[in-house]
């Protein structure tokens, strides 16, 4: 499996995102700046990453979304390939129309840093096959505009359509929804997929939640997993569970 | 301009016309008055923190540079350094907490390491002052709006609260780095023929002059000290990390500094006087913001700019990398032989001083006495004793400087990097070191109430904690920062009490064998209405070769037995308790604290890194504010179940005293019931005793009282809250 970062300036999860990625064996990770027209060798997944591209200066997300690379993400996207965006890389999604919505402020306006429980709402998506069916999952969320908005009725729609992939939860009762959302996303929207389902974005973090000896948990581990059966990865490259 | 706007005395002006053999121009008197400045020159103290053991087997780079470094295995070198930001975060609170956090970063960075995680150190005012709450909504903003965007995970700090800090908050921002020993960049190596290029932000009028407003008291008009408040880019910041070391692993950079306090002055003047040379400065090759005038231009504290020195033929290089960034990267000055510091503008000569004035200000010995009162706060009180212990647990659970402070940490990024190895809210701050299994812990202290009964005492009991702490987590220590934050040294009592807790410090940092690595002064901490309690804030870092000798403190089981290591008692004087539920019938702190003891120290430390080593505890706790009851409680909450506790065993000292006392090499742990005798063999020799058992959903102090954890939870987690329904 063949992953292009793309960083942009300001991006803080690059590193983060890559060393997740190969210490799961599923290297190898390409770091692709952001003026790049392409990418060096063509990807099967191109991961946009969280953190604070330009600032978040104007709107989180609004100028990464005009960069050069945009244009090589768009082209992958469009030909069926595999797009996952992070955080910040979930807002540039939107912004970048790849995705439908947006990401406001958080209701009580400041930034959060947390654990965050989410319930895997879908697992027929190659982001999320290795995930048992309504699992709760602990994936650490930190950003300022996580609340996940759209018009009623297009929200609707993208319920109707299964788009949503993960939903913010109780961890005890495994009911999901707005109630157990920290930001105050509606319908408890965490993590969302594109009608042709190759393009995933999500708030919280699942990087975070890959390394062993850390806080928070190995949750993450799943998404990883899940790609490297998709792609075939794990024949090639057992994961590495004694790295840390 | 008279030599007294530039904050120079009449005795340092007739100097300063001695050395130079003539009279100085304005630039000249400018440039002297800020390098001699209190904050520059550490002019009061500089003889007190002689006294600080500054070698030891870990160090690498000791006081000097930008940032301490000590050998954490591996290859691996640690860059760490605490720093004021108190001034400016006392006037724009966002903004000086913000700029507080980029400058430490940029000092780690100077000495070529990655900056890896910020701490925070803040005393405030009381939260139900209004003043006081915006003050510390505003400075907790800054440090998550800055920390947050430039990608350095806060890891935890310490937050104290009492009146004496209203209209005078401390910002003390603490930040470490790794960097390959081999990597380490240094001020000392810029050789005659290269070039000072600057790199990073253009310059402008913000911040102009910091460094003197830092060196005088805060007054009524401090509100009108706005232009001398730099304003923060993390955006710029993040660039100007991976930019330097991009530039630094392919081997560019001959020598880096940041600019902090002085700008452009005082970086390019300490690398000529650190590496014995003469430096050149094009003032009019400085890309501006605005059009300045050069004294403007020599002291703006303008953010997010390095000064990196290149050889002449890398050049070009540099600047390609530096476009890369998108940063503006200009050759604005040049290494040259000899001793002089010349400023240059339009090939004309304005300044022309010898470098080694600027880093030669006379020291000065403030005259010192000690307070009229100092034996009588420092008496023993008869009078204390608890006439409610479990609603005194409580207050001291919900107290300000007792509960938890989530609401202040999650609006931190604790996780980014993905090395982070505790939760916030806990003892220490852990992270985990590149390429090994081991973890650098950190250890952040102040005691502001000890410290003001007893100055000596208190500081070595500040500093004694903080090896404790790290003792029984496993750690054995590498190296401490320091920043003392204390009001104006010109009082002769201010004065004495600053020499005695560089003496506490100084005295357990030698005994221990805890080399002091870098540091800072903050002086002048007063408003119109008084200085501030003494504080000297150590964060003091440990090394734990592997992470399974990591002792947390949050972990118990059922059946587990308590124990509790130490004497029975420390001390109730300038306790929590004595001040908070108003011990001794003061809200002053009062009465005796803790006497350090060097042996007592050197036997718990022993055995505290044996326990670690042995495996033979689930989790442990140094007992700190609040005492035995409130160490208990914390770990009842952490580890949500209950304990029975008798206190029948310990005898002897009052029931006040063995609940509430502070002080001392003390500790709980919860001992796995078959480890008890490996346990119990370890801690031989030393005060020793089973206390009781882990065990329901209470925390049952004998006969005493009886409280729900969950109640004791809610104290702490809600506290203050419900006060202020």
């Amino acid at each position: 499996m063949r992953t292009a970062v793309v960083v942009f300036p300001g991006s803080n999860c690059d590193r983060d995102a890559r060393d997740a990625i190969l210490d799961m064996g599923l290297g190898p990770v390409d770091m692709v700046w952001h003026s790049e027209d392409g990418f060096p060798e063509a990807p099967d997944l191109v991961l946009l990453p969280g953190g604070f591209s330009y600032g978040d200066y104007l709107r989180s997300g609004a100028l990464a979304a005009r960069s050069n690379i945009m244009r090589a993400v768009r082209a992958h996207a469009m030909s069926g390939g595999l797009v996952l965006g992070i955080c910040n890389g979930f807002q540039i999604l939107t912004e970048a129309r790849l995705l439908p919505g947006a990401l406001l402020p958080n209701s009580n306006l400041r930034f959060i840093c947390s654990p965050c429980h989410i319930r895997v709402e879908r697992n027929n998506t190659p982001f999320t096959r290795s995930f048992p069916e309504r699992q709760v999952v602990q994936f650490p969320i930190a950003h300022h505009e996580g609340l996940f908005f759209l018009p009623p009725d297009e929200l609707d729609e993208l319920e109707e359509r299964h788009q949503v992939v993960f939903r913010y939860a109780d961890p005890v009762t495994r009911e999901a929804g707005a109630p157990h959302a920290p930001n105050g996303a509606l319908n408890g929207i965490a993590g969302i997929i594109s009608r042709e389902g190759n393009v995933l974005g999500l708030m919280p973090h699942p990087e975070r939640a890959t390394l062993k000896y850390l806080i928070r948990g190995t949750d993450g581990r799943g998404l990883w997993q899940s790609l490297g059966e998709h792609f075939g990865a794990f024949n090639v490259s057992p994961g590495r569970e004694d790295v840390r | 301009m008279n030599y007294r706007d530039a904050g120079l005395s009449d005795a340092e002006y007739e100097r300063i016309k001695e050395m130079l053999g003539r009279t100085p121009n304005d630039l000249e008197t400018a440039l002297i008055g800020v390098m001699w400045s209190e904050h520059c020159s550490y002019k009061s103290t500089r003889r007190l923190l002689s006294q600080f053991p500054q070698s030891g087997r870990s160090v690498v780079q000791g006081p000097g540079e930008n940032a301490g470094v000590v050998d954490c295995g591996g290859g691996w070198g640690l860059a760490f350094k605490v720093e004021s930001h108190n001034h400016p975060s006392a006037v724009a609170p966002y903004q000086g907490a913000a700029t507080g956090v980029g400058g430490i970063i940029r000092d780690i960075l100077a000495m070529g390491a990655r900056p890896a995680a910020s701490m925070d150190g803040l005393f405030l005012g009381p939260p139900d002052s209004l003043k006081s709450a915006n003050l510390a909504e505003g400075i907790v903003e800054g440090i998550a709006g800055y920390g947050n965007a430039v990608g350095v995970p806060t890891i935890g700090g310490k937050t104290f609260y009492d009146p004496c800090f209203e209209g005078n908050p401390l910002v003390n921002a603490f930040n470490c780095g790794f960097v390959r020993l081999d990597s380490i960049v240094s001020s000392r190596t810029a050789h005659p023929g290269h070039l000072a290029v600057l790199l990073g932000s253009k310059t402008g009028r913000d911040g102009i002059a910091g460094a003197s407003f830092a060196s005088k008291e805060l007054d009524e008009d401090s509100r009108e000290s706005r232009p001398q408040i730099q304003i923060g880019d993390p955006f710029e910041e993040k660039l100007l990390i991976e930019c330097c070391l991009d530039l630094r692993d392919r081997g560019l950079i001959e020598s880096m500094q940041d600019m902090g306090a002085a700008g452009i002055l005082s970086s390019s003047s300490e690398i000529a006087h650190k590496s014995g040379v003469g430096m050149e400065i094009f003032c009019d090759r400085i890309p501006l913001r605005e059009r300045m005038e050069p004294w403007e231009i020599f002291l703006s504290e303008s953010q997010e700019r390095m000064l990196l020195i290149v050889t002449p033929e890398k050049l070009d290089e540099v600047m390609g990398i530096a476009g890369r960034y998108e940063l503006e990267c200009v050759a604005v000055g040049a290494i040259i032989e000899g001793d002089r510091y010349r400023v240059l503008e339009h090939d004309v000569v304005i300044a022309d001083l010898p470098v080694q004035i600027l880093g030669s200000a006379p020291m000065i010995e403030w005259p010192a006495a000690a307070p009229a009162d100092a034996a009588a706060r420092r008496a023993p009180r008869p009078d204390m004793r608890s006439l409610d212990p479990a609603g005194d647990l409580l207050e001291l659970l919900g107290s300000p400087a007792g509960r938890e402070r989530r609401e202040i940490w999650e609006q931190y990024d604790c996780q980014v990097q993905l090395h982070t190895a505790e939760e916030p809210g806990y003892p220490v701050s852990a992270v985990c070191l590149p390429d090994t299994d081991g973890l650098v812990l950190f250890a952040m202290e102040g005691e502001p109430w000890k410290c003001r009964a007893d100055p000596f005492s208190g500081a070595a009991e500040t500093m004694a904690q903080s090896l404790r702490v790290l003792a029984l987590s496993g750690a054995e220590p590498l190296g401490m920062t320091n920043c003392l934050n204390f009001p104006s040294p010109e009082d002769p009592e201010n004065f004495h009490v600053l020499s005695e807790c560089v003496k506490g410090l100084a005295t357990v940092c030698r005994d221990m064998g805890c080399p002091v690595v870098s540091g800072n002064v903050s002086l002048y901490n007063e408003t119109p209405r008084g200085g501030i309690y003494p504080v000297p804030l150590v964060v003091t870092a440990g090394l734990v070769s592997h992470c399974a000798y990591y002792v947390s403190c949050g972990r118990a089981r059922e059946g587990d037995a308590v124990c509790l290591v130490g004497p029975a008692a420390g001390s109730l004087g300038a306790s929590r308790w004595q001040v908070i539920c108003g011990g001794a019938g003061s809200s002053e702190p009062l009465g005796d604290v803790w006497a350090y003891d060097p042996n007592m120290e050197h036997a718990f430390a022993e055995r505290a890194i044996a326990t670690s080593r042995r495996a033979c505890v689930r989790g442990g706790r140094v007992i700190a504010g609040g005492g035995l009851a409130v160490a208990l409680a914390k770990s009842a909450i952490f580890c949500g179940l209950g304990m029975e506790v008798d206190l029948g065993e310990l005898g002897g000292s009052g029931l006040t005293e063995v609940l509430f006392s502070e002080g001392g090499p003390r500790a709980v742990y919860a001992v796995q019931p078959e480890c008890l005798d490996k346990f119990l063999s370890i801690w031989d020799g030393y005060p020793v005793a089973r206390i009781g058992t882990v065990r329901g959903d209470t925390l049952k102090f004998g006969d005493v009282f009886e409280l729900p954890v969950s109640e004791l939870r809610y104290a702490f987690t809600e506290g203050d809250r419900l006060l202020r329904s």
